[in-house]
């Protein structure tokens, strides 16, 4: 369960989060919406602690982890699929996989990930598992990103706009990967800006428009809003 | 021809110098973006404090290359702990400071070991010299002992950065330290390592390199001069960069010098200026994406 709570955060010198406040609970998928330039990225790599607020807090079960190192707050199960992939494209697709793998925390539910299930769930990476991760495609990339994550064995995946840039048949694939995942007990955050694999994923929609959410509601009512839809996401 | 040989070996065994001095120099901008000018007077020191240790008993080089190792491994350790927080990962901060620690480095050897070159001798058969079983050239083997040793270190540097975790890790933040730490990883404490590693054979280079280059206040900026120019050649933050760079310049500088004496630093610079027009990341660097 993470809370955020009244967070404010620059970028340089650029007022970006303007006091955002947002519950992401625990075994749900959360969505965040919004158009570009809002502070979506900005406000995952604040919760991730890659950002350090000047003010507001980030609660991890209660506990405060605003401004503490990325490094803490992902042993305490956050895990990061960022914008852009970032796979290491210097390293194989298994040093990869294997470089922040780490057993669970103790209660961990759900499945516990290792190398072997991470290629049964992208099996294009086991093909691959030699090659560097700058020679795959996007779509690779991006499982790759996933599986990443996922061998942290995290309780909450944060993942900023994960079909950006994709085939419509991965974005598909990447689609039910989340459902899955949320299925078996992994909370998930998710930034997009594919409005259809937001609606279809999530339990809980939140929208960021200007460095605060200005709206929050379940798919169905966002569905029923046109008049949100058409001011803050322009669908 | 048997110039030309004997230049040859020369001209490797700076390379092989260099190498060890421009692999750390490479090593610590490639994971921490910090461009280290101080470096060159870290070479410097490691070999002044093996003078101290070896004093008279030439038998002594290999405690006196163990002490100057470890003792630029400890400076590393204090410069990364108390000197790089200050700066906030300001690039020019980065650089004006180390910049001045050149300058202090330099006076305080000069009030220690005072400005008189200093020379250490090798031990033993490795201060003799051999015949080669060709063209009967006459060579140390002291030479080929700090060629193969440089070898030695650069094939460990190899293995541990490819074959293993911390070398994974090390690759990985060369590639995007904010996803490394994502992932768990403290990667402060993998800086402060590599900074160490880095400082350590830095020190162990500027012990090897005295009985080919000498000792002497100054010596520093000479050896920073081929670094940057390594880096230049290979690509910064490049590991086989630096091999390649540090043949490349070992082997130019050596026979520039031998051959166009008068010259010489200009043709020291035309790889650089001809790395620079064609292929200004370096022959192995990758272009520095925002």
């Amino acid at each position: 369960m993470i809370e955020v709570e009244d967070v404010h955060t620059y970028r340089g010198i650029n007022y970006v989060l303007q006091g955002v406040d947002l519950a992401i609970p625990d075994q749900q998928c959360t969505v965040l919406l919004g158009r570009n330039g809002m502070g979506k990225t900005t406000l995952v790599q604040t919760i991730m602690g890659l950002l350090r607020p000047r003010r507001g807090s980030v609660r991890l079960d209660g506990r405060d982890v605003a401004g503490k190192p990325a490094y803490e707050v992902a042993r305490l199960g956050v895990a990061l699929v960022p914008q852009g992939r970032h796979v290491f494209p210097s390293l194989t697709v298994e040093e990869n996989l294997t470089l922040g793998a780490r057993r669970p925390l103790d209660g961990h539910a759900g499945t516990r990930w290792h190398l072997d299930l991470v290629y049964q769930l992208f099996p294009p990476l086991g093909d691959r598992r030699r090659n560097r991760g700058g020679q795959l495609s996007g779509g690779e990339q991006q499982m790759l990103a996933i599986g990443r994550a996922l061998m942290t064995n995290p309780r909450l995946l944060l993942m900023d706009e994960p079909s950006e840039g994709l085939a419509p048949v991965i974005v598909e694939r990447v689609g039910e990967v989340v459902s899955q995942l949320r299925a078996e007990g992994l909370s998930v955050f998710l930034v997009e800006q594919n409005y259809q694999l937001a609606v279809r994923s999530a339990d809980t929609i939140n929208i960021l428009a200007s460095g605060t959410v200005v709206w929050r509601g379940t798919p169905d009512e966002l569905e029923g809003s046109p008049d949100v839809r058409e001011t803050h996401l322009g669908v | 021809m048997t110039e030309f040989i004997v230049q040859t070996f020369n001209g490797l065994t700076l390379a092989g110098i260099i190498f060890l001095v421009s692999s750390g120099f490479t090593l610590i901008f490639g994971v921490m973006r910090v461009t280290n000018l101080a470096h060159g007077a870290v070479y410097l020191m490691g070999g002044y404090v093996a003078y101290s240790v070896i004093g008279d008993h030439t038998g002594y080089f290999f405690y006196g290359l163990a002490a100057g190792t470890a003792a630029m491994a400890g400076l590393g350790l204090l410069m990364e702990r108390l000197l790089l927080p200050w700066l906030h990962h300001v690039e020019m901060a980065e650089l004006l400071a180390t910049l001045g620690l050149i300058y202090v480095i330099d006076d305080v050897s000069l009030a220690i070991w005072g400005g008189n070159p200093l020379n250490i001798n090798l031990p033993g058969v490795l201060g003799d010299s051999s015949v080669l079983p060709f063209r009967r050239i006459v060579y140390p083997n002291g030479r080929f002992f700090i060629l193969g040793v440089a070898v030695l270190v650069g094939v460990l540097l190899f293995a541990m950065l490819r074959l293993t975790r911390v070398g994974a890790i090390i690759r990985a933040g060369v590639d995007d330290r904010d996803m490394v730490n994502a992932l768990g990883i403290n990667v402060r404490r993998v800086f402060t390592g590599v900074f160490v590693l880095g400082s350590a054979l830095a020190g162990f280079a500027g012990v090897l390199g005295v009985p080919v280059l000498g000792l002497y206040t100054g010596g520093d900026t000479t050896i920073l001069l081929f670094a940057l120019a390594v880096v230049v050649v290979g690509g910064l933050g490049s590991y086989e960069g630096a091999i390649v760079g540090s043949l490349v310049i070992g082997l130019v500088d050596t026979y520039g010098t031998a051959y166009f004496p008068a010259i010489s630093y200009v043709v020291l610079f035309i790889p650089l200026v001809v790395i620079l027009l064609v292929r200004p990341q370096g022959i192995l660097g990758r272009r520095v994406m925002a």
